[in-house]
Protein backbone atom coordinates (compact mmCIF):
# COMPACT_ATOMS: atom_id res chain seq x y z
CA UNK A 1 0.00 0.00 0.00
CA UNK A 2 3.08 2.17 0.54
CA UNK A 3 6.10 2.02 -1.19
CA UNK A 4 8.90 3.70 -0.76
CA UNK A 5 12.75 3.69 -2.24
CA UNK A 6 15.82 5.72 -1.41
CA UNK A 7 14.23 8.60 -0.24
CA UNK A 8 16.48 11.03 0.84
CA UNK A 9 16.17 15.07 2.11
CA UNK A 10 19.07 17.35 2.92
CA UNK A 11 18.63 20.54 4.48
CA UNK A 12 22.01 22.85 3.80
CA UNK A 13 24.66 20.36 5.65
CA UNK A 14 21.67 18.55 7.59
CA UNK A 15 20.56 15.11 6.29
CA UNK A 16 17.23 14.12 7.37
CA UNK A 17 17.09 11.67 5.37
CA UNK A 18 19.35 9.13 4.17
CA UNK A 19 18.26 6.67 1.69
CA UNK A 20 14.81 4.84 3.59
CA UNK A 21 12.98 2.57 2.25
CA UNK A 22 9.45 1.09 3.56
CA UNK A 23 7.08 -0.98 2.76
CA UNK A 24 3.59 -0.95 4.47
CA UNK A 25 1.52 -4.17 2.88
CA UNK A 26 -2.43 -3.01 2.62
CA UNK A 27 -4.44 -3.95 6.80
CA UNK A 28 -0.83 -3.28 8.22
CA UNK A 29 0.47 -1.05 10.47
CA UNK A 30 4.56 0.26 10.74
CA UNK A 31 5.79 1.83 13.20
CA UNK A 32 8.75 4.14 12.70
CA UNK A 33 10.47 3.92 15.50
CA UNK A 34 13.33 6.71 16.61
CA UNK A 35 14.17 9.30 18.58
CA UNK A 36 13.36 12.96 18.45
CA UNK A 37 15.05 14.34 14.84
CA UNK A 38 16.24 10.80 13.41
CA UNK A 39 14.33 11.65 10.16
CA UNK A 40 10.56 10.15 11.05
CA UNK A 41 8.76 13.37 10.75
CA UNK A 42 10.46 14.24 7.25
CA UNK A 43 9.81 10.46 5.98
CA UNK A 44 6.22 10.79 6.81
CA UNK A 45 5.79 14.45 5.32
CA UNK A 46 7.30 13.13 2.26
CA UNK A 47 4.62 10.72 1.29
CA UNK A 48 1.45 12.53 1.37
CA UNK A 49 3.39 14.43 0.43
CA UNK A 50 3.93 17.82 2.22
CA UNK A 51 7.61 18.03 1.25
CA UNK A 52 9.86 16.76 -1.87
CA UNK A 53 12.64 14.47 -1.47
CA UNK A 54 16.06 15.48 -2.64
CA UNK A 55 16.42 11.59 -4.64
CA UNK A 56 13.45 8.42 -4.16
CA UNK A 57 10.71 7.60 -5.08
CA UNK A 58 7.36 6.46 -3.57
CA UNK A 59 3.54 5.07 -4.13
CA UNK A 60 0.94 5.42 -1.91
CA UNK A 61 -1.98 2.85 -3.07
CA UNK A 62 -0.53 2.86 -6.29
CA UNK A 63 -0.10 6.43 -7.32
CA UNK A 64 3.21 8.10 -7.95
CA UNK A 65 3.24 10.54 -4.92
CA UNK A 66 5.63 13.03 -6.79
CA UNK A 67 3.91 12.59 -10.22
CA UNK A 68 0.35 12.42 -8.85
CA UNK A 69 -0.06 14.06 -5.71
CA UNK A 70 -3.55 14.92 -6.33
CA UNK A 71 -4.67 11.28 -6.38
CA UNK A 72 -2.60 10.63 -3.20
CA UNK A 73 -4.22 13.06 -1.22
CA UNK A 74 -7.92 11.71 -2.29
CA UNK A 75 -6.80 8.46 -0.42
CA UNK A 76 -4.85 9.37 2.65
CA UNK A 77 -5.69 11.11 6.22
CA UNK A 78 -2.84 12.57 7.74
CA UNK A 79 -2.94 13.55 11.03
CA UNK A 80 0.74 15.76 12.31
CA UNK A 81 2.43 16.42 15.40
CA UNK A 82 0.35 19.38 16.50
CA UNK A 83 -3.23 18.89 16.77
CA UNK A 84 -4.32 20.80 13.54
CA UNK A 85 -7.06 22.17 14.43
CA UNK A 86 -8.96 25.81 13.93
CA UNK A 87 -8.96 26.86 17.61
CA UNK A 88 -11.90 29.44 16.55
CA UNK A 89 -14.23 27.10 15.04
CA UNK A 90 -15.83 24.25 17.20
CA UNK A 91 -15.47 20.35 17.20
CA UNK A 92 -18.19 20.22 14.54
CA UNK A 93 -17.13 23.11 12.71
CA UNK A 94 -13.69 22.08 11.81
CA UNK A 95 -14.93 18.65 10.96
CA UNK A 96 -17.23 20.04 8.61
CA UNK A 97 -14.80 22.11 7.11
CA UNK A 98 -12.71 19.39 6.51
CA UNK A 99 -15.75 17.35 5.14
CA UNK A 100 -16.38 20.41 2.35
CA UNK A 101 -12.80 20.46 1.35
CA UNK A 102 -12.50 16.97 0.69
CA UNK A 103 -15.65 17.63 -1.95
CA UNK A 104 -18.01 15.59 0.40
CA UNK A 105 -21.00 18.16 -0.33
CA UNK A 106 -22.50 19.96 2.80
CA UNK A 107 -24.91 17.05 3.90
CA UNK A 108 -22.25 14.60 3.70
CA UNK A 109 -20.24 16.67 5.61
CA UNK A 110 -22.18 17.51 8.76
CA UNK A 111 -23.53 13.43 8.55
CA UNK A 112 -19.66 12.29 8.77
CA UNK A 113 -18.55 15.02 11.17
CA UNK A 114 -22.15 14.16 13.43
CA UNK A 115 -20.33 10.64 13.14
CA UNK A 116 -16.68 10.89 13.67
CA UNK A 117 -17.44 12.88 16.90
CA UNK A 118 -19.73 10.06 18.30
CA UNK A 119 -16.97 8.23 17.57
CA UNK A 120 -14.43 9.83 19.44
CA UNK A 121 -16.58 10.80 22.08
CA UNK A 122 -16.26 14.49 21.89
CA UNK A 123 -20.58 15.38 21.44
CA UNK A 124 -20.63 16.60 24.66
CA UNK A 125 -18.09 19.50 23.57
CA UNK A 126 -18.73 19.11 20.09
CA UNK A 127 -20.29 22.99 19.47
CA UNK A 128 -17.82 24.28 21.53
CA UNK A 129 -14.61 26.46 20.01
CA UNK A 130 -11.42 23.76 20.54
CA UNK A 131 -9.89 26.21 22.48
CA UNK A 132 -11.64 24.82 25.49
CA UNK A 133 -10.47 21.63 24.75
CA UNK A 134 -7.66 19.42 26.55
CA UNK A 135 -4.86 18.15 24.86
CA UNK A 136 -6.11 14.45 24.53
CA UNK A 137 -9.41 16.05 23.01
CA UNK A 138 -7.78 17.87 20.65
CA UNK A 139 -5.63 14.87 19.41
CA UNK A 140 -8.81 12.91 19.08
CA UNK A 141 -10.65 15.57 16.96
CA UNK A 142 -7.19 16.34 15.20
CA UNK A 143 -7.49 12.22 14.35
CA UNK A 144 -11.17 12.75 13.43
CA UNK A 145 -10.08 14.75 10.89
CA UNK A 146 -8.06 12.81 9.16
CA UNK A 147 -10.83 10.31 8.81
CA UNK A 148 -13.31 11.88 7.46
CA UNK A 149 -13.19 11.20 3.88
CA UNK A 150 -12.32 7.20 5.20
CA UNK A 151 -8.78 7.27 3.55
CA UNK A 152 -7.39 3.68 3.06
CA UNK A 153 -4.24 4.95 4.39
CA UNK A 154 -3.74 6.83 7.78
CA UNK A 155 -0.26 8.81 8.55
CA UNK A 156 -0.42 9.44 12.04
CA UNK A 157 3.24 11.37 13.20
CA UNK A 158 3.62 10.97 16.86
CA UNK A 159 -0.30 10.42 17.62
CA UNK A 160 0.25 10.05 21.42
CA UNK A 161 3.44 13.03 22.14
CA UNK A 162 2.57 15.00 25.09
CA UNK A 163 -0.61 13.15 26.25
CA UNK A 164 -1.51 11.95 29.64
CA UNK A 165 -0.82 8.10 30.31
CA UNK A 166 -5.23 7.53 30.01
CA UNK A 167 -5.44 9.79 26.70
CA UNK A 168 -2.62 7.77 24.90
CA UNK A 169 -4.23 4.53 26.12
CA UNK A 170 -7.53 5.61 24.56
CA UNK A 171 -5.24 7.22 21.75
CA UNK A 172 -4.07 3.14 21.34
CA UNK A 173 -7.96 1.93 21.61
CA UNK A 174 -8.67 4.27 18.80
CA UNK A 175 -6.02 3.24 16.23
CA UNK A 176 -6.72 -0.46 17.11
CA UNK A 177 -9.91 -0.17 15.86
CA UNK A 178 -8.93 1.80 12.72
CA UNK A 179 -6.63 -1.34 11.89
CA UNK A 180 -9.70 -3.90 12.19
CA UNK A 181 -11.41 -1.87 9.71
CA UNK A 182 -8.79 -2.54 7.45
CA UNK A 183 -6.81 0.41 7.63
CA UNK A 184 -2.96 0.41 6.49
CA UNK A 185 -1.09 2.83 8.70
CA UNK A 186 2.02 4.42 9.18
CA UNK A 187 2.69 5.54 12.62
CA UNK A 188 5.84 7.24 13.94
CA UNK A 189 6.74 6.85 17.69
CA UNK A 190 9.38 7.78 20.03
CA UNK A 191 7.91 5.41 22.67
CA UNK A 192 9.09 2.02 22.45
CA UNK A 193 6.00 0.57 23.79
CA UNK A 194 3.76 2.29 22.09
CA UNK A 195 5.55 0.72 18.33
CA UNK A 196 5.03 -2.65 20.25
CA UNK A 197 1.36 -2.41 20.97
CA UNK A 198 0.49 -0.99 18.00
CA UNK A 199 2.44 -1.75 14.95
CA UNK A 200 2.59 -5.33 13.22
CA UNK A 201 6.42 -4.13 11.56
CA UNK A 202 8.56 -1.89 13.01
CA UNK A 203 11.24 0.21 11.26
CA UNK A 204 13.90 1.84 13.45
CA UNK A 205 15.15 5.12 12.65
CA UNK A 206 18.24 6.56 13.83
CA UNK A 207 19.91 10.13 12.37
CA UNK A 208 18.10 9.56 8.77
CA UNK A 209 19.04 6.40 8.06
CA UNK A 210 17.14 2.86 8.70
CA UNK A 211 18.89 0.83 11.15
CA UNK A 212 16.28 -2.32 11.20
CA UNK A 213 13.15 -3.80 10.01
CA UNK A 214 11.13 -6.55 11.67
CA UNK A 215 8.38 -7.56 14.05
CA UNK A 216 8.68 -7.03 17.41
CA UNK A 217 9.55 -10.47 17.93
CA UNK A 218 12.35 -10.55 15.31
CA UNK A 219 13.76 -7.22 16.42
CA UNK A 220 13.73 -9.10 19.68
CA UNK A 221 15.10 -12.11 19.03
CA UNK A 222 18.38 -10.01 17.44
CA UNK A 223 19.40 -9.36 20.55
CA UNK A 224 19.80 -12.35 21.84
CA UNK A 225 17.66 -14.62 24.56
CA UNK A 226 15.94 -14.20 27.45
CA UNK A 227 16.21 -12.05 30.29
CA UNK A 228 16.38 -13.02 34.20
CA UNK A 229 15.55 -10.47 36.25
CA UNK A 230 15.90 -10.77 40.06
CA UNK A 231 15.91 -8.28 42.99
CA UNK A 232 17.65 -9.53 46.37
CA UNK A 233 16.73 -7.75 49.50
CA UNK A 234 19.91 -6.28 50.24
CA UNK A 235 22.62 -4.31 48.51
CA UNK A 236 25.29 -7.18 50.08
CA UNK A 237 23.99 -9.53 48.33
CA UNK A 238 24.38 -7.96 44.87
CA UNK A 239 27.60 -9.18 44.39
CA UNK A 240 27.07 -13.07 45.99
CA UNK A 241 23.95 -12.97 43.38
CA UNK A 242 25.92 -11.87 40.00
CA UNK A 243 28.42 -14.10 40.91
CA UNK A 244 26.18 -16.86 41.46
CA UNK A 245 24.68 -16.20 37.91
CA UNK A 246 28.18 -16.27 36.03
CA UNK A 247 28.25 -19.31 34.64
CA UNK A 248 24.80 -19.72 33.37
CA UNK A 249 25.35 -15.45 31.87
CA UNK A 250 25.40 -15.12 28.06
CA UNK A 251 26.41 -11.25 28.41
CA UNK A 252 27.54 -9.67 30.91
CA UNK A 253 24.70 -9.27 34.43
CA UNK A 254 23.49 -5.88 34.14
CA UNK A 255 23.03 -4.52 37.56
CA UNK A 256 20.87 -1.74 39.22
CA UNK A 257 22.40 -0.65 42.82
CA UNK A 258 19.49 1.60 43.65
CA UNK A 259 16.68 -0.85 43.80
CA UNK A 260 19.25 -4.10 44.17
CA UNK A 261 17.91 -5.32 40.83
CA UNK A 262 20.33 -7.75 38.82
CA UNK A 263 19.21 -8.42 34.97
CA UNK A 264 21.12 -11.78 33.33
CA UNK A 265 20.69 -12.60 29.79
CA UNK A 266 20.49 -16.53 29.69
CA UNK A 267 19.41 -19.27 26.74
CA UNK A 268 17.54 -21.96 26.62
CA UNK A 269 13.80 -20.85 27.90
CA UNK A 270 12.46 -21.83 30.98
CA UNK A 271 14.80 -24.19 32.02
CA UNK A 272 17.17 -21.52 32.39
CA UNK A 273 15.01 -20.40 34.95
CA UNK A 274 15.41 -23.46 36.63
CA UNK A 275 18.80 -23.49 36.41
CA UNK A 276 19.22 -20.25 37.81
CA UNK A 277 17.15 -21.25 40.86
CA UNK A 278 19.13 -23.68 41.29
CA UNK A 279 22.64 -21.84 41.62
CA UNK A 280 21.00 -18.59 43.39
CA UNK A 281 19.75 -21.43 46.25
CA UNK A 282 23.57 -23.49 45.77
CA UNK A 283 24.93 -20.35 46.51
CA UNK A 284 22.28 -19.11 49.25
CA UNK A 285 20.68 -16.08 48.00
CA UNK A 286 17.19 -14.98 48.24
CA UNK A 287 15.28 -13.29 45.56
CA UNK A 288 12.43 -11.15 46.53
CA UNK A 289 11.41 -11.07 42.99
CA UNK A 290 12.30 -13.22 39.79
CA UNK A 291 11.04 -12.15 36.33
CA UNK A 292 11.74 -14.23 33.30
CA UNK A 293 11.52 -11.75 30.10
CA UNK A 294 12.25 -11.11 26.55
CA UNK A 295 14.23 -8.67 25.79
CA UNK A 296 12.51 -5.44 25.49
CA UNK A 297 12.76 -2.79 22.59
CA UNK A 298 14.50 -0.78 24.71
CA UNK A 299 17.63 -3.21 24.78
CA UNK A 300 17.06 -3.99 21.27
CA UNK A 301 17.70 -0.16 20.57
CA UNK A 302 20.34 0.50 22.65
CA UNK A 303 22.15 -2.53 21.13
CA UNK A 304 21.50 -1.44 17.94
CA UNK A 305 22.53 2.28 17.96
CA UNK A 306 24.46 2.22 21.28
CA UNK A 307 22.10 4.91 22.99
CA UNK A 308 18.74 4.59 24.29
CA UNK A 309 15.36 6.38 22.82
CA UNK A 310 15.74 9.70 25.17
CA UNK A 311 18.79 10.69 24.68
CA UNK A 312 18.60 11.44 20.94
CA UNK A 313 21.01 10.67 18.04
CA UNK B 1 -13.81 21.40 -11.98
CA UNK B 2 -10.64 22.37 -10.70
CA UNK B 3 -12.06 26.10 -11.45
CA UNK B 4 -15.55 25.21 -9.53
CA UNK B 5 -14.00 24.10 -6.70
CA UNK B 6 -11.63 26.82 -6.68
CA UNK B 7 -14.15 28.55 -6.36
CA UNK B 8 -16.30 26.17 -3.40
CA UNK B 9 -12.95 25.35 -1.55
CA UNK B 10 -12.32 29.38 -1.16
CA UNK B 11 -15.82 30.01 -0.27
CA UNK B 12 -15.24 27.16 2.50
CA UNK B 13 -12.06 29.15 3.61
CA UNK B 14 -13.69 32.34 3.89
CA UNK B 15 -16.18 31.18 6.06
CA UNK B 16 -13.90 29.90 8.21
CA UNK B 17 -12.04 33.31 8.04
CA UNK B 18 -15.61 35.09 8.63
CA UNK B 19 -16.77 32.98 11.75
CA UNK B 20 -13.40 34.12 13.24
CA UNK B 21 -14.78 37.93 13.23
CA UNK B 22 -17.18 37.15 15.36
CA UNK B 23 -15.66 34.95 17.62
CA UNK B 24 -12.50 36.92 18.35
CA UNK B 25 -14.22 40.67 18.28
CA UNK B 26 -11.23 41.84 20.28
CA UNK B 27 -9.40 41.57 16.91
CA UNK B 28 -11.92 43.63 14.92
CA UNK B 29 -12.13 46.31 18.14
CA UNK B 30 -8.28 46.96 17.91
CA UNK B 31 -8.08 47.04 14.02
CA UNK B 32 -11.15 49.80 14.40
CA UNK B 33 -9.05 51.52 17.03
CA UNK B 34 -5.92 52.82 15.56
CA UNK B 35 -7.43 54.42 12.31
CA UNK B 36 -10.08 55.88 14.92
CA UNK B 37 -7.32 57.13 17.01
CA UNK B 38 -5.10 58.34 14.13
CA UNK B 39 -8.30 60.10 12.67
CA UNK B 40 -8.80 61.82 16.20
CA UNK B 41 -4.83 63.10 16.70
CA UNK B 42 -4.37 64.05 13.28
CA UNK B 43 -7.64 66.26 13.05
CA UNK B 44 -6.64 67.84 16.64
CA UNK B 45 -3.23 68.18 17.15
CA UNK B 46 -2.42 68.99 12.96
CA UNK B 47 -5.55 70.85 12.11
CA UNK B 48 -4.24 74.30 12.57
CA UNK B 49 -0.83 73.53 12.04
CA UNK B 50 -0.66 72.48 8.61
CA UNK B 51 -2.10 74.58 5.89
CA UNK B 52 -3.12 73.11 2.91
CA UNK B 53 -4.10 75.97 0.26
CA UNK B 54 -7.64 75.65 -1.18
CA UNK B 55 -8.45 72.85 1.49
CA UNK B 56 -9.30 71.95 4.83
CA UNK B 57 -6.68 69.64 6.41
CA UNK B 58 -9.34 67.21 7.38
CA UNK B 59 -10.47 66.59 4.46
CA UNK B 60 -7.06 66.70 2.89
CA UNK B 61 -5.75 64.51 5.38
CA UNK B 62 -8.64 61.96 5.93
CA UNK B 63 -7.90 59.75 2.39
CA UNK B 64 -4.44 59.02 3.44
CA UNK B 65 -5.84 57.76 7.12
CA UNK B 66 -7.94 54.93 4.79
CA UNK B 67 -4.95 54.58 2.51
CA UNK B 68 -2.54 53.92 5.43
CA UNK B 69 -5.13 51.43 7.79
CA UNK B 70 -6.18 49.81 3.96
CA UNK B 71 -2.18 49.00 3.48
CA UNK B 72 -2.24 47.62 7.30
CA UNK B 73 -3.81 44.54 6.12
CA UNK B 74 -0.70 43.46 5.55
CA UNK B 75 0.30 42.94 9.12
CA UNK B 76 -3.00 40.94 9.65
CA UNK B 77 -3.16 38.30 6.81
CA UNK B 78 0.65 37.92 7.51
CA UNK B 79 0.12 36.93 11.22
CA UNK B 80 -2.79 34.95 10.45
CA UNK B 81 -0.85 32.72 7.89
CA UNK B 82 1.97 32.14 9.93
CA UNK B 83 -0.18 31.47 12.52
CA UNK B 84 -1.93 29.06 10.77
CA UNK B 85 1.41 27.32 9.59
CA UNK B 86 2.66 27.39 12.69
CA UNK B 87 -0.50 25.47 14.37
CA UNK B 88 -0.37 22.83 11.71
CA UNK B 89 -3.01 23.90 9.70
CA UNK B 90 -1.59 24.82 6.21
CA UNK B 91 -0.02 21.04 6.38
CA UNK B 92 -3.67 20.01 7.35
CA UNK B 93 -5.22 21.96 4.22
CA UNK B 94 -1.98 20.76 1.92
CA UNK B 95 -2.97 17.31 2.46
CA UNK B 96 -6.61 17.81 1.68
CA UNK B 97 -7.18 17.17 -2.21
CA UNK B 98 -8.29 20.95 -2.06
CA UNK B 99 -7.56 23.91 -4.40
CA UNK B 100 -4.60 25.32 -4.30
CA UNK B 101 -5.35 28.64 -4.36
CA UNK B 102 -7.99 28.74 -2.12
CA UNK B 103 -6.50 28.77 0.92
CA UNK B 104 -5.52 32.41 -0.10
CA UNK B 105 -8.44 33.77 -2.14
CA UNK B 106 -10.65 32.32 0.92
CA UNK B 107 -8.64 34.58 3.54
CA UNK B 108 -8.33 37.36 1.05
CA UNK B 109 -11.90 37.76 0.48
CA UNK B 110 -12.96 37.47 3.89
CA UNK B 111 -10.19 40.17 4.97
CA UNK B 112 -11.78 42.31 2.06
CA UNK B 113 -15.33 41.78 4.01
CA UNK B 114 -13.23 42.92 7.20
CA UNK B 115 -11.76 45.75 5.79
CA UNK B 116 -14.94 47.13 4.29
CA UNK B 117 -16.77 47.04 7.44
CA UNK B 118 -13.38 49.15 9.52
CA UNK B 119 -13.77 51.48 6.48
CA UNK B 120 -17.21 52.36 6.97
CA UNK B 121 -16.80 52.53 11.00
CA UNK B 122 -14.03 55.64 9.61
CA UNK B 123 -16.31 56.72 8.03
CA UNK B 124 -18.39 57.48 10.13
CA UNK B 125 -15.53 58.62 13.16
CA UNK B 126 -15.03 61.25 10.16
CA UNK B 127 -17.68 62.41 10.28
CA UNK B 128 -17.69 62.92 13.51
CA UNK B 129 -15.19 65.25 13.12
CA UNK B 130 -16.05 67.63 10.42
CA UNK B 131 -15.01 64.96 7.15
CA UNK B 132 -17.69 65.42 4.67
CA UNK B 133 -17.64 63.60 0.70
CA UNK B 134 -18.68 66.79 -1.60
CA UNK B 135 -18.69 64.91 -4.89
CA UNK B 136 -21.72 62.69 -4.85
CA UNK B 137 -22.55 59.13 -4.15
CA UNK B 138 -21.04 57.41 -6.71
CA UNK B 139 -18.00 58.86 -7.04
CA UNK B 140 -17.52 58.37 -3.03
CA UNK B 141 -18.58 54.97 -3.51
CA UNK B 142 -15.81 54.37 -6.36
CA UNK B 143 -13.39 55.25 -3.94
CA UNK B 144 -14.69 53.02 -1.26
CA UNK B 145 -14.41 50.38 -4.12
CA UNK B 146 -10.81 51.70 -4.77
CA UNK B 147 -9.76 51.33 -0.97
CA UNK B 148 -10.98 47.75 -0.82
CA UNK B 149 -8.91 46.16 -3.62
CA UNK B 150 -6.23 48.30 -2.37
CA UNK B 151 -6.80 46.28 1.28
CA UNK B 152 -6.92 42.87 -1.22
CA UNK B 153 -3.38 44.02 -3.08
CA UNK B 154 -1.77 44.61 0.14
CA UNK B 155 -3.09 41.13 2.10
CA UNK B 156 -1.50 39.71 -1.04
CA UNK B 157 2.24 40.98 -0.06
CA UNK B 158 1.11 39.43 3.28
CA UNK B 159 0.61 36.38 2.29
CA UNK B 160 4.18 35.82 0.61
CA UNK B 161 5.56 37.00 3.80
CA UNK B 162 3.12 35.11 6.48
CA UNK B 163 3.97 31.95 4.54
CA UNK B 164 7.70 33.14 4.52
CA UNK B 165 8.46 33.70 7.83
CA UNK B 166 9.00 31.39 11.02
CA UNK B 167 6.86 33.43 13.55
CA UNK B 168 3.92 35.12 14.14
CA UNK B 169 5.87 37.93 15.88
CA UNK B 170 7.88 38.05 13.07
CA UNK B 171 5.86 38.37 10.59
CA UNK B 172 3.63 41.15 12.23
CA UNK B 173 6.91 42.94 12.16
CA UNK B 174 7.54 42.14 8.30
CA UNK B 175 4.10 43.15 7.46
CA UNK B 176 4.44 46.30 9.69
CA UNK B 177 7.73 48.00 9.52
CA UNK B 178 7.90 49.53 5.86
CA UNK B 179 3.83 50.58 5.95
CA UNK B 180 4.76 53.83 7.88
CA UNK B 181 7.76 55.15 5.28
CA UNK B 182 5.79 54.08 2.36
CA UNK B 183 2.36 55.75 3.59
CA UNK B 184 4.06 59.03 4.80
CA UNK B 185 6.37 59.23 2.00
CA UNK B 186 3.63 60.35 -0.56
CA UNK B 187 1.37 63.39 -0.11
CA UNK B 188 -0.86 61.92 2.37
CA UNK B 189 -0.25 63.89 5.01
CA UNK B 190 2.02 66.97 3.71
CA UNK B 191 1.67 68.74 0.48
CA UNK B 192 4.42 67.34 -2.28
CA UNK B 193 6.06 70.83 -2.34
CA UNK B 194 6.64 70.65 1.16
CA UNK B 195 9.33 67.77 0.64
CA UNK B 196 12.61 68.02 -0.31
CA UNK B 197 13.08 67.92 -4.31
CA UNK B 198 14.78 64.46 -4.42
CA UNK B 199 12.40 62.81 -2.09
CA UNK B 200 9.86 64.38 -4.89
CA UNK B 201 10.95 62.21 -7.42
CA UNK B 202 10.18 59.14 -5.46
CA UNK B 203 7.10 60.15 -4.08
CA UNK B 204 5.76 61.20 -7.22
CA UNK B 205 5.29 57.66 -8.14
CA UNK B 206 4.06 56.28 -5.11
CA UNK B 207 1.03 54.24 -4.99
CA UNK B 208 -0.11 55.66 -1.81
CA UNK B 209 0.52 59.09 -3.64
CA UNK B 210 -1.92 57.65 -6.46
CA UNK B 211 -4.07 56.83 -4.51
CA UNK B 212 -4.14 59.73 -2.04
CA UNK B 213 -4.74 62.05 -5.25
CA UNK B 214 -7.80 59.70 -6.61
CA UNK B 215 -9.33 59.71 -3.66
CA UNK B 216 -9.31 63.23 -2.87
CA UNK B 217 -11.19 63.82 -6.88
CA UNK B 218 -13.36 61.15 -6.05
CA UNK B 219 -14.40 62.32 -2.66
CA UNK B 220 -14.55 66.00 -3.05
CA UNK B 221 -13.85 66.27 -6.74
CA UNK B 222 -10.08 68.39 -5.88
CA UNK B 223 -7.17 68.13 -8.25
CA UNK B 224 -7.18 67.99 -11.88
CA UNK B 225 -8.24 64.52 -13.71
CA UNK B 226 -9.63 61.80 -12.14
CA UNK B 227 -8.44 59.36 -15.06
CA UNK B 228 -4.84 59.77 -14.36
CA UNK B 229 -4.49 59.32 -10.29
CA UNK B 230 -7.15 56.62 -10.57
CA UNK B 231 -5.75 54.39 -13.49
CA UNK B 232 -2.33 54.58 -11.51
CA UNK B 233 -3.93 53.35 -8.39
CA UNK B 234 -5.50 50.60 -10.57
CA UNK B 235 -1.94 49.68 -12.73
CA UNK B 236 -0.73 49.05 -9.04
CA UNK B 237 -3.50 47.20 -7.11
CA UNK B 238 -3.82 44.80 -10.39
CA UNK B 239 0.23 44.44 -10.63
CA UNK B 240 0.79 44.41 -6.74
CA UNK B 241 -2.08 41.39 -6.61
CA UNK B 242 -0.92 39.33 -9.68
CA UNK B 243 2.90 39.37 -8.55
CA UNK B 244 2.12 38.21 -4.80
CA UNK B 245 -0.89 36.05 -5.04
CA UNK B 246 1.69 33.84 -7.63
CA UNK B 247 4.25 34.29 -5.48
CA UNK B 248 2.33 33.07 -2.26
CA UNK B 249 0.48 30.36 -4.00
CA UNK B 250 4.09 29.02 -4.92
CA UNK B 251 5.25 29.48 -1.18
CA UNK B 252 2.24 27.81 -0.20
CA UNK B 253 2.71 24.64 -2.09
CA UNK B 254 5.88 24.69 -0.31
CA UNK B 255 5.55 25.75 2.33
CA UNK B 256 7.84 23.79 5.20
CA UNK B 257 7.59 23.48 8.50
Amino acid sequence: MIVAEGLAKHYGKVTALDGVDLRVPAGTVLGLLGPNGAGKTTAVRSLPPLLRPDTGRATVAGHDVLRDPAAVRKVIGLSGQYAAVDEHLTGRENLDMVGRLFHLGGKASQARAAELLERFDLVDAADRVTKTYSGGMRRRLDLAASLVARPQVIFLDEPTTGLDPRSRLGMWDVIRELVREGATLLLTTQYLEEADALADNIAIIDSGKLIAQGTANELKAQVGGERVELVVADRSEVPKAVAALESLATADPVVDEDTHMVTVQVSGGTRALADVVRELDTAGVVAQDLAFRRPTLDEVFLSLTGHSTEEGS
Amino acid sequence: MSLSYAVSDSVVITRRHLKHTTRIPELLFFSVMQPIIFILLFTVVFANAIKIPGMDYKNYMMPAIFVQTMAFATTGTAAGFADDLHKGLIDRFRSLPMARSAVLIGRLVAEAARNTLTLFIMIGAGYAVGFRFQNGLLPALGGIVLLVAFAFAFSSIGTVIGLGVKTVEAAQMAGMIWIFPLTFLSNGFVPMTSLPGWLQGIVRYSPVTAMNNALRAMFYGHGQALASPALQSVVWIAGISVVFLFLGVRQYKKAAG
